[in-house]
């Protein structure tokens, strides 16, 4: 079967099952162990975290049952399949929603785990892994442990952002947060340049529940870091104005590759500022379109056309957020790499997993078609992004080195001695994990 | 809480269209009752449709090929539906390699059992019921495999075939009771059944033939094909001459 991440860079060839019953998947992985195992969940990784060329891949998407949920402290226990729009639609009526929610819905909580994932919301609630009680594991010798934080800290914080290279998670036991309502109040602001949006952020991020900056990448000259900053509280009943909710468009093919250029994205970035007024405007939407706006167009990543795209997240600390922002947008703005819906967020403390993403400062995320010097030019992000003591998303990530990935992530030897520990023979590994040395087992895959 | 007016008991409820089905009911307002033989796995799908909906669900034992106990099990799906009107929905099979069966003449025995001696067995059981309760709903998953005898799945087709026959005479018998039995023909669905197999096209979801399920049986019709275009398939199939179509590989 063909895989390919969200970004479609590359595609993967690997035998696949889709267990539907707990017995069909424990037995799928003694019997697939040999080959190497990695998981695949909603498919919306972008790079190659879930991609296992020339292995298995366990999809675990009819692995999507609720378990068991406790409406006094909204602790639930879910199959790995479970996606957000599930626990959107069964619990915010209820009054609980994901702790931590990505930009899709369509993103299982098995991924969510395994990327450890932030939301809007991060700077007062953290990433999805900090509510994670425990995980039950299934390991590469056949075996089943239930890892938390108290049981087993190192296997715990090597498989919270451990991108599914511990085990696969039969199911994952955590805690919802208490939600207001179903819609929110979102206020949007112009924010004219990089100073002024990141006064703002630094003014809103102790008291707003929900914050994200929309920014401007192909921007120049004084406008640089231009955007739009939306802060969103939950509603009060009276406020939501009755109506159905739009029906989700797709993209039915590829769009050509000419479609996004330099001039149409301009444009699309200049409308998309000037339809906030001047003065700010404020409007109740559902909290899921608040949440995941490109939801509502299913297939989006194909306006890359046929060769698809890279997503760059990097994530800045405070101290130097403002001068390594600066120098990303320009190297960016200069490259004119058509690129838009780039996002600005500032996160709030590191994550619990050895390879969790978050720490205190400013994250910035943005789509590059695949094209000549792509490439070149994502390395030069990397680069500035270490030089200013920040970290790449692997998430996200397709192209980053094992000396990259080194120099961001300080507990890369603690999280590999966890796997020489429960998994000696490799048997869980990925295209990622074979590209940042993570796993070093030769023969498998295009590329050892 | 108390039962709902209605309640499908849901035969071989760990397949991916069973499931579907279940939840779609119990979304529509029914209690459900899941009934197979691997209990560790219907008591997580019964957690989650309780959840998801609200809806009481129960787990019962059942197993095609084991028929003395299927009149337990009716009794038991009747007391459970509590005065309501019993539904059922019969979504188990067995569908080996035509290859395998060729080689072993006990899979050939044992796939007519299942798909045709235990759905069977289990409506002559229940029919009385049905006919005392007068009123509910029968649905039993036919397939597109019956509507002609085929090189590439021949005995799972006849045994498909005959339950199709079975359920004609089944659906004028319960007519007379205000009962109504449905057979549906799903073509390709991406199930545990088909993964991986080569040859699929215009693949239905779980979800869509589940949803296309009750929506047949609450409107009492008598046969359906999902997705509706199979009509048109089968009966070119069917309209092939035997002189040519022995010499087809499908």
């Amino acid at each position: 079967m063909d895989l390919t991440g969200w970004g479609r860079v590359t595609v993967a060839r690997s035998r696949a099952c889709r267990p539907e019953r707990q017995q069909e998947l424990a037995a799928a992985v003694v019997e697939a162990a040999a080959d190497g195992i990695i998981a695949f969940g909603g498919g919306r990784s972008y790079g190659d975290a879930a991609l296992n060329s020339g292995g298995r891949v366990i999809l675990t998407a009819r692995l999507n049952r609720i378990l068991s949920f406790d409406a006094s402290t909204g602790e639930v226990v879910v199959e790995p399949g479970v996606t957000f729009r599930d626990l959107i639609e069964v619990f915010l009526p209820r009054g609980f929603m994901p702790p931590a929610s990505p930009g899709t819905a369509f993103a299982t909580i098995g991924g969510a785990v395994a990327a450890d994932v932030h939301g809007k919301n991060h700077d007062r609630h953290g990433s999805f892994g900090d509510h994670v009680r425990w995980i039950d594991l299934l390991l590469a010798d056949g075996t089943v442990r239930r890892v938390s934080p108290e049981a087993d800290p190192n296997l715990f914080a090597a498989t919270v952002g451990g991108m599914g290279l511990t085990g696969i998670m039969r199911a994952i036991c955590f805690r919802m947060l208490p939600a207001a309502g179903t819609h929110v109040v979102v206020r949007e602001e112009r924010m004219r340049d990089l100073d002024a949006f990141l006064a703002a952020f630094a003014r809103v991020r102790d008291t707003a529940t929900f914050l994200v900056g929309w920014i401007d990448a192909l921007a120049t000259g004084t406008d640089t870091g231009r955007g739009i900053l939306e802060t969103a509280e939950f509603a009060p009943a009276s406020d939501i104005a009755a109506g159905a909710p739009a029906r989700a468009r797709a993209v039915p093919f590829d769009l050509p590759g000419f479609v996004l250029n330099p001039w149409t994205v301009r444009a699309f970035n200049e409308f998309y500022f000037r339809r906030v007024p001047a003065g700010g405007r404020q409007r109740t939407v559902p909290f899921a379109t608040f949440l995941y706006p490109l939801d509502a167009i299913h297939h989006w990543n194909r306006i890359y056309g046929r060769r698809g795209f890279y997503q760059f997240q990097c994530v800045l600390p405070d101290a130097t957020a403002a001068a390594g922002l600066r120098h990303l947008l320009a190297e960016i703005g200069r490259a004119r790499g058509a690129s838009f819906l780039a996002v600005l967020k500032t996160l709030g403390r590191e994550g619990r997993g050895h390879l969790s993403f978050p720490m205190r400062g400013f994250t910035l995320a943005l789509d590059f078609p695949r094209r000549n010097g792509a490439e070149a030019m994502l390395r030069k992000l990397e680069r500035i992004t270490i030089e200013n003591g920040g970290r790449v998303y692997l998430a996200k990530d397709a192209l980053l080195s094992p000396e990259s990935l080194r120099a961001m992530y300080p507990k890369i030897d603690k999280f590999k001695a966890v796997l020489a520990r429960v998994d000696p023979h490799e048997t869980f590994t990925s295209d990622l994990a074979r590209r940042l040395g993570l796993k070093a087992l030769r023969g498998r895959g295009g590329h050892a | 809480m108390t039962a709902a007016p209605e309640t499908w008991l849901v035969l071989g409820a760990s397949s991916a269209i069973a499931r579907a089905f279940a939840r779609a009911a119990a979304q529509d307002g029914a209690d459900i009752l899941l009934a197979g033989r691997d209990r560790a796995d219907l008591d997580m799908t019964a957690a989650d449709i309780a959840i998801r909906t609200g809806r009481r669900v129960q787990v019962m034992d059942f197993d095609a090929t084991d028929l003395a106990g299927h009149a337990v099990l009716i009794e038991a799906a009747r007391e459970a539906a509590d005065g309501g009107t019993l539904n059922l929905f019969l979504a188990f099979g067995l569908m080996p390699n035509q290859s395998d069966i060729d080689r072993d003449p006990a899979l050939a025995l044992r796939a007519i059992t299942v798909n045709y001696i235990g759905a069977v067995n289990l409506l002559q059981v229940a029919a009385p019921i049905f006919e005392a309760q007068r009123r509910g709903r029968i649905v039993a998953l036919g397939s597109v495999a019956g509507d002609r005898g085929r090189l590439k799945n021949y005995v799972y087709g006849s045994a498909k075939a005959g339950l199709s026959v079975y359920l004609q005479g089944l659906r004028a018998r319960l007519y007379r009771s205000g009962v109504t039995v449905t057979t549906v023909k799903p073509g390709f669905v991406d199930t545990a059944m088909t993964f991986g197999l080569p040859g699929l096209f215009l693949v239905a979801s779980p979800e869509s033939v589940a949803r296309a399920c009750l929506k047949a049986a609450k409107a009492g019709r008598e046969e359906l094909y999902v997705p509706f275009f199979w009509w048109g398939i089968m009966t070119i199939i069917r309209n092939i001459p035997e002189r040519l179509f022995k010499r087809l590989n499908i």
